[in-house]
């Protein structure tokens, strides 16, 4: 499967990029996050960390589908 | 309707005050966020925000429904910059208009609230000796890579 990820704030600068393309035989948000954690050295366990798919929260155990939009969120600090 | 945005220009709360104006509400009120010149004991010089652009609106938008809903106001706006700010801009602004002060002053303090938990919008500081860091306020500390 080939999932677009976007990264923000310090998860992009780790990365080095502010997304990629990524096949990625991951089936779960969960999954997923551990495959790009060890990849791009990422530090922030998954209990700092919400995940959203297309667009929208969803909770780790969420099935990926091929195309799928996923964004980690690291905390945030607006306002 | 919209009542949450993310804005790349300054905010002109003059203008965006206009869409609270409802003949029944006798109050409003409003929050203003600044960019501070220092956190944590770093002298700051500015600041970038970056933000998660569909859901930081989803999220936000959210919000300020759940705000009209759970308060007796009449209207209720919020928004966010987001790019290169300086010292003393405008970060963050939330009117809200009410028949009567309590529920407005109370909905002001709940959105900015919600806003700073739950809107995926990440602020990056510009310190006086160079440095500059992401903001992830969960108590432990993520330096960039490089």
């Amino acid at each position: 499967m080939s999932y677009r990820l976007l990264y923000f704030a310090s998860l992009a600068d780790r990365a080095g990029c502010a997304g990629e393309e990524r096949a990625s035989g991951a089936s779960t948000a969960r999954e997923l996050y551990a495959e790009v954690a060890v990849a791009h050295g990422f530090a922030f366990a998954s209990e700092r960390l919400r995940v959203a798919v297309n667009g929208a929260f969803v909770d780790w155990e969420h099935a990926l589908a091929s195309g799928d939009e996923v964004v980690f969120i690291p905390p945030v600090s607006g306002g | 309707m919209k009542r949450f945005s993310l804005s790349e220009e300054a905010i002109d709360v003059a203008r965006e005050r206009g869409a609270l104006d409802h003949a029944a509400a006798g109050a409003y009120a409003s929050f203003e966020g600044w960019v501070r010149n220092h956190n944590e004991g770093r002298i700051v010089r500015g600041l970038d925000y970056q933000a998660y652009a569909v859901l930081a609106s989803n999220e936000g938008e959210a919000i300020l429904a759940e705000a009209v809903a759970r308060f007796e106001v009449r209207e209720a706006r919020c928004i966010h910059r987001i790019g290169r700010l300086e010292v003393g801009d405008l970060a963050v602004w939330v009117g809200v208009s009410a028949d009567h002060r309590a529920a407005a002053f109370d909905a002001c303090r709940w959105i900015i609230d919600q806003v700073k938990e739950r809107v995926p919008i990440w602020k990056n500081e510009n310190y006086a000796d160079g440095d500059s860091g992401w903001l992830h306020p969960d108590g432990v500390s993520t330096p960039p890579a490089g």
